[in-house]
C-alpha cells in the first residue's frame, strides 16, 4: 500500500530523516514513536507531501508520489493540532472540505457520536480545543478511505471521546484499513496498535509486534519497554522497572510535542 | 445720461479743441461742463446737422453712398439689412449708426470700417468675415490718425482684426463683442488692435477666440476696464512699450496666458480676475523687464503659474488672492525692491519659485494656507516665520526632471525635514509676520465671480 | 484553485479588518467630499492616501493573512488539491477583499456624490484602477516574503522594508540620479526609471488625467507624450500587470518548495 525506500530529509544542517524504509502493505494499525524530535511527524508529512523529501522515494499504490496531489483523494490525515480557520462555522468547515474532496462522505453518524450538533454553529474561532479535535476527527473519519494517518488523535479529549475514539478506529481497523498513529500514550498503543516502528534519530530504531517488543524487551508494558530501549540507546544500562513510571528520564518524551 | 452722450456725440466737430473735453472722462462729466456741453451740443445740433438715412428703400441704398453725400457733423443711420460694400471709408466727422442690427460682410475678402476724421461715432453694426490678410492688417473697424472717436454696441464676428486703433487718441471702445475663429497664432490677428495711441479708453469690452485680446504698443495714458478676455491663442491682455495705464476690473478667462505685460512702466493692475490659464507655457500675469507697477486686489484662480515674473523692479503686490495655481508666483531673473504683502496663498501647488537670487524683497504680512505655526500673544501674527519656498521646490529648480516625483512620499518626507530645520531654501525669502488667519481682500476683488 | 478562493474572499470578508479597512476608506471619502466640492482636489488628497496606504496595508494584511492561516493551509495541504492552486487561491482571496474594500470604501461615496454626472469619472476610474492594481501588487510581494520566512518578524519586517524602499528610498535614489545627471537629457531615463516602480507610476498615471502634466514642463510634457497614448496606457498597465506576475510566479516556485 505504501512503500517508503531510503528517505532523507533535512530542515538545514538539521538530519530529520536519515534514511528510512518502511512498507505498509497489511491492513492494521501501526504505532509510529519515538522521542521528541525523532522525525514522526516528518514521516507522515513526507508521506502527505506536506514536507518534499531531500532522496529516496515514497510510493502509494506502488506510484511515486512526488509533485502528484490526486492520491490523497485515498488518504485521511488527522493533523497534530486542530486549529482551523477562525471565522468559519463548523458546519461551514465540513461543507468546504467536502466541497474539496470527491468522495461521499458521512458525517451526521459521526456528529452524533461525538454530540457536536449544537456546536457546530459557532465560529471555530470560539470553540474549546477538546470540541475542535472533535471536528477534526469528524473530517478524517467522515471519508472511507483505505488509508488513515492519525497525528496525535487523543490530545484534548474528555475519556468519553477518547472511548469513541478508540471505537471508531476499532471500527475502521475491521474494515480493513491501514492505520497510522503517531502518540505519546503509551496505554493507548497497548490497547490498539498491532505493529510498532521505534523512530530515534531519524532511524527506525525497531519494526515490530507490540509482542516482539514487549518480548525483546522481557517487559510486562510497552511502556517500560520503549524507556528501556530510549535508555540503552543512551548507554545508561540501569534498571527501569525500579523506577515509577512518572518519573523522569523515563517518561520525559511522554510529553506532548508542540 | 443716454441722452447726454447721444448729444455730445454730435457736438464732437465743435469741442475737439475744447479743452475741457478729454477722453476717458465722458461718463463723468460734472455739472458745469455738463451744460457747456449741452449748450454747443444744441447749438450745433440746430445750426448744421443733417439725418441720411440708408436701406434698401431709402433714399440711399448703399452705406458709401450715404458718407458721401454727408458733411461733418451729419447723421448716417443705417437700417437693417446686409451691405458688402468691400471697405468703407468715413472720412468725415459724423455718427454712423445702425438701427436694427445692419450688417457689414466682408465676405473673407477685405475689411470694413476705416475712420480717418476725427469725432466719428460707430455703433450698433455686426461687423463680419473680414478674412484672413498675411499682407494687409486687415481690421473690421480701423482708426487711422483720428482723434474722439467713439466704437460702440457693435459686434464683430470672424473678423481678422477686430478694431484696430493706430496714431490716434482720445477714443472710447465700450460694450461691443468681438468673436473670432482664431485657430493657429500664425494666421489670426488681435480682437482690440492698438498701436502708437494716447488717452484711449477700452471698458465693457467682451473679447473671445483671438490671437490677443487687447494688445497695446506704444499706447500711453490709457484705460483698459470691465472688459472680458478669454479663449485667446495667446493674451488675454498684452502690453508692449506703454507706460502710466491703468486695467482694472477685467476677467481673463483660459486664455493662453492671461496678461503680459512686456517693456513698461507704471502700469496699474487693480482687482482684475485671472483664472484657468492652464497649459505647459501658461499663466495669468507675466511681467518682463517692467518698472513701478502696482498689482492690487486681483484673484488669480488655477493658473499653471500665477505670475511669471522675469526681470521687474519696483513691484507692489499687495492684497491679492492665489487660489489653487501650479505656482503662485514664479521669478525668474533680478527682481528688485518688490513687496510682496497682504495676499492670501491657498492651495497652490507651489507657493513662490525664485531661479535668480533676489535681493531686498518683502515677503511679509501674508497668509498662507501651507502655515501651521502658532500665535502665542494672540495679535493674528503667526510667532514663527513662513519660508514659502520648499525644499523640493528648490530642487525642481535645479533639476525640472524631478518634478516627476511631484506629490510622493518621499518629497513630503524632504519638505517635512527641511522646514524642520532650513539648508537649502533661501534665508532671506521669509515672511517674518504671516497672517494666522485669511485677509479678507473683498474690496471689489472679483473672487468670487462665477465663470 | 476558486475554490481556495472562494473560501478565502468569505473568510476575509467576514474578518473585522476588512470592515475596519472599508469604513476607513468610506468615512475619509465622506469628509473629503464633504469638505470639499472640488472633485479633482479630492481624487488628488484621495491618491495621496492610497498611495501611501494601500501598499502598506496590503502588505502587512497580506503577510499576516498568510501566518493566521497557516493551520488552514496545512488541512488543504492534506486535502486532494494542487499546492500551487492553495496559495494562489489564498493570495487571490486576499488581494480581491483588500480591492473589494478600497472600491466599496471609496466607490460608494462616489456613487451618492453622483460620479457619473461629472466630468471626473475617468480621474476616479484610473484612481481606482490604480488602487486594485497596487493592493495585488503588494499583496502578491507580501506572500512571497510569508512564503520566503517562517519567522514571522522577520517576515513583517521584511515586508515593511519592502514597502519603504518602493514608496520612500526608491524616489531618494532616483532623485539623487537626476541631480547627479543633471547635465545630460534624462526624461528617457526618469521616465523608466519612474515606470518600474508600481507606486511611482500609479502616481503619475493620476497626475497625468488630472492635468498636473502642465505644472511638469518639458519632462512633464515627454511623459504626457508617451503616457498620454493609448500605447503609454497599454505599456503600464502591462508594467503593472507584470508586478503582479512576477511575484505571483514566484509564489508558485516557493510553494512547490517548501516544507510544511
Amino acid at each position: 500500500m505504501i512503500t517508503i525506500q531510503n528517505l532523507h530529509k533535512a530542515f538545514g544542517k538539521n538530519e530529520v530523516l536519515k534514511g528510512i524504509d518502511l512498507n505498509f502493505d497489511k491492513p492494521g494499525i501501526t504505532a509510529v514513536l519515538g522521542p521528541n524530535g525523532s522525525g514522526k511527524t516528518t514521516l507522515i508529512k513526507c508521506v502527505l507531501g506536506m514536507v518534499i523529501p531531500n532522496k529516496g522515494c515514497i510510493c502509494m499504490e506502488g506510484e511515486n508520489i512526488a509533485g502528484k496531489w490526486a492520491y490523497r483523494e485515498h488518504l485521511s490525515y488527522l493533523p497534530q493540532i486542530a486549529r482551523f480557520p477562525e471565522n468559519l462555522t463548523g458546519r461551514e468547515l465540513l461543507s468546504m472540505v467536502k466541497d474539496m474532496r470527491n468522495g461521499k462522505a458521512s458525517d451526521q453518524g459521526l456528529i452524533k457520536i461525538f454530540d457536536l450538533e449544537p456546536h457546530l454553529d459557532k465560529r471555530l474561532g470560539n470553540l474549546s480545543g477538546g470540541t475542535r479535535q472533535k471536528i477534526n476527527l469528524i473530517l478524517t473519519f467522515m471519508y472511507d478511505n483505505p488509508v488513515i494517518i492519525l497525528d496525535e488523535p487523543t490530545a484534548g479529549l474528555d475519556p468519553v471521546a477518547l472511548i469513541h475514539l478508540k471505537d471508531l478506529i476499532e471500527q475502521e481497523k475491521q474494515r480493513g484499513k491501514t492505520i497510522l498513529i503517531t502518540t505519546h500514550i503509551m496505554s493507548f498503543v497497548e490497547q490498539i496498535a498491532d505493529e510498532i516502528v521505534f523512530l530515534l534519530e531519524g532511524k527506525i530504531h525497531f519494526k515490530g509486534s507490540l509482542r516482539a517488543l514487549k518480548e525483546r524487551f522481557n517487559e510486562v508494558s510497552v511502556e517500560k519497554a520503549i524507556a528501556n530501549m530510549m535508555l540503552q540507546q543512551n548507554g545508561k544500562a540501569f534498571a527501569v522497572k525500579d523506577m515509577e513510571p512518572s518519573s523522569a528520564p523515563a517518561t520525559e518524551f511522554l510529553e506532548s510535542e508542540n | 445720461m443716454k441722452y447726454l452722450q447721444n448729444f455730445s456725440n454730435l457736438a464732437y466737430p465743435l469741442v475737439r479743441n475744447n479743452p475741457l473735453r478729454s477722453w476717458p472722462k465722458t461718463k463723468n462729466i460734472s455739472s458745469r461742463n455738463f451744460f457747456i456741453v449741452l449748450i454747443i451740443s444744441f447749438l450745433g445740433c440746430s445750426v448744421f446737422a443733417d439725418t441720411l438715412e440708408v436701406c434698401s428703400s431709402c433714399e440711399y441704398t448703399s452705406v458709401s453712398e450715404a458718407i458721401a453725400k454727408a458733411k461733418d457733423g451729419d447723421e448716417v443711420l443705417v437700417k437693417g439689412g446686409v451691405y458688402s460694400e468691400g471697405n468703407i471709408l468715413v472720412d468725415k466727422s459724423i455718427l454712423l449708426k445702425g438701427i436694427d442690427d445692419p450688417i457689414l460682410d466682408g465676405k473673407d475678402q477685405s475689411g470694413l470700417l476705416t475712420i480717418t476724421a476725427n469725432g466719428v461715432t460707430i455703433e450698433g453694426f455686426v461687423i463680419q468675415n473680414v478674412g484672413t490678410s498675411y499682407l494687409k492688417d486687415r481690421a473690421g473697424i480701423k482708426v487711422d490718425k483720428a482723434k474722439n472717436f467713439i466704437i460702440r454696441n457693435n459686434r464683430l464676428l470672424n473678423t481678422f482684426f477686430g478694431i484696430y486703433l493706430a496714431n490716434s487718441s482720445d477714443g472710447l471702445v465700450a460694450n461691443n463683442k468681438l468673436v473670432g475663429q482664431a485657430v493657429e497664432e500664425m494666421s489670426s490677428a488681435n480682437a482690440i488692435h492698438i498701436w502708437y495711441c494716447k488717452r484711449i479708453t477700452v471698458e465693457d469690452n467682451l473679447v473671445r477666440q483671438h490671437r490677443d485680446g487687447i494688445y497695446l504698443e506704444f499706447v500711453d495714458n490709457s484705460l483698459i476696464r470691465r472688459n472680458t478676455s478669454e479663449d485667446n491663442l495667446r493674451y488675454g491682455l498684452h502690453f508692449m512699450f506703454s507706460n502710466n495705464d491703468n486695467y482694472f476690473h477685467n476677467v481673463f478667462r483660459r486664455n493662453g496666458a492671461g496678461v503680459a505685460v512686456m517693456f513698461s512702466k507704471k502700469i496699474n493692475m487693480w482687482n482684475n480676475v485671472f483664472e484657468y490659464n492652464w497649459g505647459k507655457a501658461s499663466y495669468g500675469l507675466l511681467l518682463k523687464e517692467i518698472y513701478d507697477a502696482d498689482i492690487k486686489n486681483n484673484a488669480f484662480r488655477e493658473n499653471t503659474i500665477g505670475i511669471l515674473v522675469e526681470g521687474s523692479t519696483r513691484i507692489n503686490y499687495l492684497q491679492n488672492d492665489f487660489i489653487s495655481n501650479g505656482w503662485a508666483i514664479k521669478i525668474s531673473g533680478g527682481c528688485l525692491d518688490n513687496v510682496i504683502s497682504e495676499n492670501n496663498f491657498l492651495s497652490n501647488t507651489f507657493e513662490l519659485s525664485l531661479k535668480a537670487s533676489v535681493n531686498n524683497n518683502t515677503f511679509d504680512g501674508n497668509f498662507w494656507s501651507d502655515y501651521n505655526g502658532y500665535d502665542l500673544d494672540r495679535d493674528g501674527i503667526g510667532d514663527v516665520p513662513y519660508r514659502p519656498v520648499k525644499l523640493f521646490n528648490y530642487i525642481v529648480n535645479q533639476t525640472p526632471e524631478a518634478m516627476v516625483l511631484l506629490r510622493s512620499l518621499f518629497v513630503d518626507i524632504i519638505n517635512f525635514s527641511e522646514k524642520v530645520s532650513p539648508v537649502f531654501t533661501p534665508e532671506n525669502v521669509i515672511d517674518n509676520q504671516p497672517a494666522m488667519k485669511q485677509i479678507d481682500n473683498t474690496s471689489e476683488s472679483l473672487s468670487l465671480k462665477t465663470h | 484553485m476558486f475554490k481556495i478562493l472562494k473560501y478565502s474572499f468569505f473568510d476575509l470578508v467576514r474578518s473585522r479588518w476588512t470592515y475596519i479597512y472599508c469604513a476607513f476608506y468610506f468615512l475619509f471619502t465622506l469628509s473629503l467630499l464633504w469638505l470639499s466640492n472640488d472633485l479633482s482636489k479630492v481624487t488628488i488628497s484621495l491618491m495621496n492616501v492610497i498611495l501611501v496606504l494601500v501598499p502598506l496595508i496590503a502588505t502587512m494584511f497580506g503577510i499576516m493573512y498568510y501566518y493566521n492561516s497557516r493551520e488552514f493551509t496545512e488541512l488543504l495541504l492534506a486535502q486532494p488539491i494542487k499546492r500551487t492552486s492553495i496559495f494562489i487561491g489564498q493570495y487571490f482571496g486576499v488581494a480581491l477583499s483588500l480591492s473589494g474594500s478600497l472600491l466599496v470604501g471609496v466607490g460608494v461615496p462616489f456613487l451618492l456624490y453622483g460620479i457619473f454626472g461629472s466630468g471626473q469619472i475617468w480621474n476616479f476610474l484610473t484612481l481606482l484602477m490604480v488602487g486594485v492594481f497596487l493592493s495585488f501588487i503588494f499583496s502578491a510581494i507580501a506572500f512571497f516574503i510569508a512564503l520566503k520566512n517562517e519567522n514571522r518578524i522577520k517576515g513583517f519586517g521584511l515586508g515593511i522594508l519592502v514597502w519603504l524602499f518602493l514608496a520612500v528610498i526608491y524616489d531618494g535614489i532616483f532623485l539623487l540620479l537626476l541631480a547627479v545627471f543633471s547635465d545630460y537629457p534624462i526624461e528617457g531615463f526618469a521616465m523608466g526609471a519612474s515606470m518600474f516602480n508600481p507606486i511611482d507610476l500609479s502616481r503619475i498615471l493620476i497626475l497625468l488625467k488630472l492635468d498636473i502634466s502642465a505644472l511638469m514642463g518639458y519632462t512633464g510634457a515627454v511623459f504626457q507624450k508617451f503616457l498620454g497614448t493609448s500605447m503609454g496606457m497599454v505599456a503600464s498597465i502591462t508594467i503593472l500587470f507584470a508586478w503582479v506576475a512576477l511575484p505571483v510566479w514566484r509564489i508558485k516556485r516557493v510553494a512547490l518548495r517548501k516544507d510544511f
